[in-house]
């Protein structure tokens, strides 16, 4: 008789973990080398790789514009491909707490195929424990992926140079409000979808209007600000921002204020930072514009030699302040 | 109308700044009492734009901040009972208190939770019928409401298992303290917005009355703090002090009289302790008799290892009372900070120190 709950069994190596890979996970991510199953994916490398890794726990599974499946596909597709990766082979690893219903680890399957299919990625290898019940919340997922890295590229958070544009693709914390709305507790509804997305797509364009893009950075946990801390403390330059360039949907900023909360330190699952040397900052945020995913691109500031290792914004009404990285929140988990 | 951007417009912030650098001509030291207000002004660089002579002092006005060591002290020895569940709202859990704050006791095994109303911890009462489930009140007149309804929702479904510690304050009797105790020379006063939509503008009316100071009630948008800071300029300049309100879309002169008349039949006002200021007769609330059942401070005893103790060096007591800044706090940003504050002032996100350490740095 098929089961409908995960159960300790699904996780042991014996015949309900082989069963749960070949009905669930092969055919719904088949490919050739995950297809083999062997231990290991084997593949051909050449040039520069790029290698990253990153755990998923975000509660709930399940909110609008996505689920953590999903989450898991784009979150590591964007770490590749900020880094001018052309991301290509992902790994996956779940954690599952005993008891999950079946049809909505089946659910999460199809995200991640959906996911994987849209940027493109394979998923070649990994791995399913289970743990008993309160040892995990649901489901944590892992993946790691490679990607290359094309010759002529460097992009990295020590690569600002004074005068560079500062871009963002897009609104911020919508995915942070959109979690923080369905969250047990926080009992108000409003019409923000998670804003979770594969940008490879997005950067392939930006690189082709730019080769020369210095630095780009997905800002997830942290927001916009603390990205633009870490990015000003590596590359020692001074970042400013002009306050209201900067995309915020209204709805967000509502949740915002009634919460608490700013957000810019509010995370983002579907938008990059990129700096660039100004004079092709039309030419980017035009490639930018046209893009499904970058619609709502704007120019939101300037590097400057000025005030090293720190960002400062200038408010609407003209004054120039700090603005400082996250510090100790008390906030959900959120990636 | 749009309550937010309409009150947040660029162009007209300008005109008001100009206005207030026309006007201004004497020195004046204005406190905005409420610690929401301090941190809306770093965040629009109010303080920037003014002229060199005004200068804004940050008062009493953080629920978290005036919270007296020795009250905290009370908190974390009901968390270490085993049958307790402490639940709070988020920022207290990081205050430390003589030795501990409650985060850290929860990391040793005690039941401490945040919640985001007091709705939750009676759900919580609800679900733990086996557990004794404590609510930290703390907060000034904008949480009592909250809290008063918690309580009579409580009796009336004859939940026996839900208490609350109420630490609450109520404002005018310590800002009357403050301007009594004359440490601080102000000029004028910015009144608290949210505790003003609850207890009324009318509240507010002996600052002009009984001190002959400046004062505006204000909202939290960047125009309703300009206005304010006008009217008390122009308070100041034309030795005309009264009681103004630039928040009328939320404050009327009465107040809110049905959260006023939930306070008033769940509590009675009775002495508090205000850390940096001490206890004030006729400055706290707290059950009333017929609401015993509900009160932790008389269903459980609480025993205290050790006398309270402030902790050395740390200036929260005076920076709430305006008398000094976290400038001159030896530990500010060196030894305390977010990540690991010695004091209430720099836990709270609306804590005077907290607002000088992430927006009061300077820029070349």
């Amino acid at each position: 008789m098929d089961k409908t709950k995960i159960l300790l069994a699904h996780g042991s190596g014996g015949r309900l973990t082989h069963d749960l890979i070949s009905k669930y996970l092969v055919q719904s991510l088949s490919n050739p080398l995950l297809n083999k199953l062997d231990d290991a994916a084997v593949f051909k490398t050449g040039g520069n790789m790029a290698f990253t890794t990153d755990s998923y726990v975000v509660s709930p599974i399940f909110f609008p514009g996505g689920n953590i499946g999903k989450l898991a596909v784009c979150g590591t597709v964007n770490d590749l491909s900020v880094m001018g990766a052309v991301p290509k082979y992902l790994s996956l690893s779940f954690i599952i707490e005993e008891g999950l219903d079946i049809t909505v680890l089946e659910k999460i399957i199809q995200s991640i195929a959906a996911a994987a299919k849209e940027a493109g990625v394979e998923i070649v290898t990994g791995d399913t424990k289970v743990v008993n019940i309160g040892k995990a919340d649901k489901i944590f997922i892992n993946t790691a992926g490679v990607g290359f890295i094309p010759e002529e590229l460097d992009i990295s958070g020590s690569n600002a140079q004074p005068g560079d544009a500062v871009i963002v693709s897009g609104t911020m914390g919508d995915h942070g409000i959109a979690i923080m709305a369905q969250r047990e507790g926080l009992n108000f509804k409003i019409a923000v979808e998670s804003d979770c997305a594969p940008l490879n797509g997005l950067i392939a364009d930006m690189l082709k209007a730019c080769p020369r893009i210095h630095v780009m950075r997905d800002p997830t946990r942290g927001g916009l600000a603390t990205t633009l801390n870490e990015i000003a403390a590596q590359s020692q330059v001074g970042i400013e921002l002009d306050e209201e360039s900067i995309p915020v949907k209204p709805a967000v900023g509502g949740a915002c204020d009634a919460l608490g909360l700013d957000p810019l330190y509010v995370a983002n699952e579907g938008k990059l930072i990129a700096i660039l040397p100004e004079e092709f900052a039309p030419k980017v945020l035009s490639a930018m514009k046209a893009h499904p995913y970058g619609v709502d691109s704007a120019v939101i500031g300037r590097v400057t030699a000025k005030n090293p290792s720190r960002v400062s914004i200038r408010t609407p009404l003209g004054a120039l302040r700090i603005l400082d990285m996250q510090s100790g929140e008390l906030l959900p988990r959120i990636c | 109308m749009n309550f937010i951007e309409e009150f947040r417009n660029s162009q007209s912030g300008r005109t008001l700044l100009e206005y207030i650098n026309k006007r201004s001509t004497k020195p004046a030291r204005f406190m905005e009492f409420c610690g929401g207000h301090t941190v809306a002004i770093f965040r629009y660089g109010i303080r920037q734009l003014l002229p060199p002579h005004i200068e804004m002092l940050s008062g009493p006005g953080c629920p978290v901040c005036v919270t007296s060591t020795a009250d905290l002290d009370k908190v974390i020895a009901l968390s270490r009972l085993t049958e307790v569940i402490i639940c709070s709202f988020g920022d207290l859990l990081r205050v430390p208190s003589s030795r501990q704050s409650l985060l850290e006791v929860r990391a040793e095994g005690a039941d401490v939770r945040i919640v985001y109303s007091t709705m939750d911890a009676l759900e919580i009462a609800r679900q733990n019928p086996a557990k004794k489930v404590i609510f930290v009140g703390i907060g000034f007149e904008t949480t009592a409401p909250t809290i008063a309804a918690s309580v009579i929702q409580a009796r009336n479904q004859g939940l026996d298992n839900y208490y609350v510690m109420s630490l609450h304050k109520i404002t005018p009797p310590v800002m009357r303290a403050i301007l009594d105790a004359g440490e601080t020379r102000l000029s004028g006063i910015i009144c608290p917005g949210h505790v003003s939509s609850i207890t009324g503008s009318n509240a507010w009316e002996f600052i002009p009355k009984d001190y002959h100071l400046a004062c505006a009630v204000s909202g939290f948008e960047s125009l309703d703090i300009l206005y304010c800071v006008k009217s008390l300029v122009d308070q100041v300049e034309d030795k005309t002090p009264r009681l103004d309100v630039s928040y009328s879309r939320a404050v009327k002169p009465e107040g809110n009289l049905a959260a006023l008349k939930i306070m008033d039949e769940v509590f009675d006002i009775c002495p508090a302790n205000w850390r940096g200021i001490g206890i004030l007769p006729e400055s706290g609330l707290c059950l009333k008799p017929e609401f015993a059942a509900f009160d932790a401070e008389k269903n459980f005893e609480i025993k205290l290892s050790e006398p309270s103790r402030e902790t050395p060096g740390c200036l929260c007591g005076e920076i709430i009372k305006g008398t000094r800044t976290p400038l001159e706090c030896k530990l500010f940003s060196k030894v305390c900070t977010p990540e690991n504050p010695v004091g209430p002032c720099m836990v709270s996100s609306e804590g005077t120190c907290a607002a000088y350490y992430h927006y009061g740095g300077k820029l070349g």
